[in-house]
């Protein structure tokens, strides 16, 4: 048993990349994730990458933004210390939209960004998970889990023929480590 | 309901759709027969329906040209493969124009008598009374009213005219020469008419961006002449874009349920659905922006606009009016899947055009219906066979003629414009 634990296949073209993809699914071969410089259009569907979350996330946040400031407004300006202002009764609703509008679509966006950063760990202070710089860069990468029962000449193989240009046998499976 | 792909395939205007409008256009002149010859009030409310619904039948058209312009001047791919449908309805709009113009004419010039507010009898025309009433600018009449004569530069008979046809003229011409770009692209190929189409639609927004608000001001908002809102022109602007937006999403729904535009995917109805979702919220928000600061700021030449509308007979379609604009787009379209869903969208799009017709049923009945003190008011009183008649004739020629300008058209797809290929691979 070999020590490599991803094997990473290095395209510098987008469409050989997809080639590859195609390559590896035909041979059932399960793909670990793939990088890319660049959004690639239609590539979820093609990885079969389930449907984001995040709109799941930002609804929360939405929903917890709108009643913190629901009732901080509330507390102070109608339960604490009523005011009269310009005649208006104590609990005018129409004066709560304006904030509670505001507060939802703060949270949401806030909220939907924190949640990014927690997910793909990319909060400050911590290392960012990468297999290979190069895919920030202008590679296009596919990694390949190699702890299946495949043998790894076969999937270099694989990958040399749908174009690959560099392919790496990496014994862990991030560059950088937190 | 054959499958056609070609990309020359010509709409025919036959069948069902064809007969059902014009029995709609039908329906529409007895109940303006009807109107008129039932006398007394129903005169005053078939003036109000007929501009009512002949406004909102410009304002959808006008819709469909600034559509047609935005889409050009942001170079939008996505949209190629459908602009035959706002072309045709950017047709429609001179006919549209005219009867606009004829209403406010024959409603301009016709008059009756009414109790004003003061309990004395006036003579008053039966649109736009309240700034072209005889003697309103005249200090020596007993009529006189300082605040209109104070606002006659811009509120008077010629200039309100200019204003009318002007606009509605200008707007048509951009229509007219976008479509002719179109079509002429079809015949010639290249990038030398997209490019015009480009320059124009940067040209017609500039002049709708600021034109627009006056044509609202003096169609709708002078009918309650003392009153003003500098948001009217806005708010005016969201519901006839919305409006306008969820007309295109019908007829494309229609098409393609037909058999034609087998291009369109849910990927196009996706990006209709955005839209409509997203000036849904646009039209609550200039709403709420113009009642806030008018409720917030409670000066009484402002606010007597919300009290008219807070009196019992309109109190519950003042609200319903947010529920059916605001909160149905709202929960009906905010998932994903939702906008990708033909029959959701076309239930929104049915809902929102009734919405703001509610909405435009409340910009022009409570300025000009005068009800009679002490009169229970019923729910026929103001939804009768004058509204329904009405509206109902409106959209069937809507329909006649967009299928009809439509059915014009050589090729449902505008097949040379650059961006066509984008479009018939759109993918979201």
């Amino acid at each position: 048993m070999s020590s490599t634990k991803f094997i990473l296949g290095h395209f510098d073209d987008p469409d050989d990349m997809m080639h590859g993809i195609e390559k590896l699914q035909k041979n059932s071969i399960p793909i670990y994730d793939v990088y890319t410089p660049m959004p690639i259009h239609g590539i979820e569907a093609k990885l079969g990458v389930k449907e984001s979350r995040l709109g799941y996330a930002a609804f929360c946040f939405g929903c917890l933004g709108a009643s913190v400031i629901f009732s901080i407004v509330y507390y102070t300006l109608v339960h604490d210390w009523p005011m009269n202002i310009g005649g208006k009764p104590n609990f005018p609703m129409p004066v709560f939209v304006p904030f509670t509008f505001e507060w939802t679509i703060l949270w949401t966006a806030f909220g939907m960004v924190f949640t990014f950063f927690a997910a793909t760990h990319l909060f400050p202070g911590r290392a960012p998970r990468v297999m290979d710089f190069r895919a920030t860069d202008d590679r296009f990468i596919i990694a390949v889990d190699a702890k299946g029962n495949i043998p790894h000449e076969d999937i270099t193989n694989l990958l040399k023929e749908a174009g690959a240009v560099e392919i790496k046998h990496n014994e862990r499976k991030y560059v950088s480590y937190e | 309901m054959g499958t056609h792909t070609s990309i020359d395939e010509r709409y025919e205007f036959s069948g069902k759709i064809r007969t059902w409008s014009l029995i709609a256009i039908v329906i529409g002149v007895v109940g303006v027969a009807y109107g008129f010859l039932a006398g007394g009030d129903s005169v005053q409310r078939t003036f109000s329906n007929l501009l009512l619904m002949s406004y909102y039948f410009a304002c959808v058209c006008t819709a469909a040209v600034f559509f047609l312009a935005y889409q050009y001047v942001a170079q939008a791919g996505w949209s190629a493969s459908i602009l035959r449908v706002p072309q045709a309805i950017a047709k429609v709009l001179p006919i549209a124009a005219v009867i606009l113009i004829i209403v406010a004419a024959a409603g301009l010039f016709t008059t009756h008598k009414v109790i004003n507010e003061e309990g004395h009898e006036e003579v008053m025309p039966y649109l736009y009374g309240h700034w072209a009433a005889h003697g309103l600018t005249d200090p020596k009449s007993e009529h006189y009213d300082a605040l209109i004569a104070g606002k006659s530069a811009f509120l008077n008979v010629p200039f309100f005219f200019i204003v009318i046809v002007g606009l509605t003229f200008l707007y048509s011409l951009f229509g007219h020469l976008l479509v002719k770009y179109s079509t002429n692209e079809d015949e010639l190929g290249g990038m030398f008419n997209y490019n015009k189409s480009f320059k124009m639609s940067c040209i017609f927004l500039v002049i709708f961006g600021f034109t627009f608000p006056i044509f609202a001001f003096d169609a709708v908002m002078s009918l309650e002449a003392h009153w003003f809102s500098t948001m009217f022109g806005w708010y005016n602007l969201a519901a006839m874009h919305v409006s306008g937006l969820a007309v295109i999403t019908l007829i494309v729904l229609y098409l393609r349920n037909k058999g034609y535009m087998q291009w369109v995917t849910e990927n196009h109805l996706h990006d209709l659905g955005k839209l409509m979702f997203a000036f849904s919220i646009f039209w609550t928000y200039v709403w709420f922006s113009q009642f806030f600061l008018i409720w917030y700021a409670n000066m009484p030449e402002e606010t007597v606009y919300f009290y008219k509308r807070w009196e019992p007979e309109y109190k519950w379609w003042f609200w319903l009016n947010i529920v059916l604009n605001f909160l149905a787009p709202l929960l009906l379209l905010m998932s994903r899947d939702a906008k990708r869903l033909g029959g959701r969208l076309k239930l929104t799009a049915i809902v929102i055009l009734i919405g703001h017709w509610l909405d435009f049923y409340l910009m022009v009945m409570p300025g000009t219906i005068h009800r009679h003190p002490g009169h229970e008011v019923h729910i026929w009183d103001m939804y009768g066979i004058q509204e329904i008649f009405i509206a109902v004739g409106f959209v069937g020629l809507l329909t006649f003629f967009t299928f009809n300008s439509l059915s014009k058209f050589k090729s449902l797809l505008p097949k040379k414009h650059p961006f066509i290929e984008e479009s018939l691979h759109h993918h979201i």
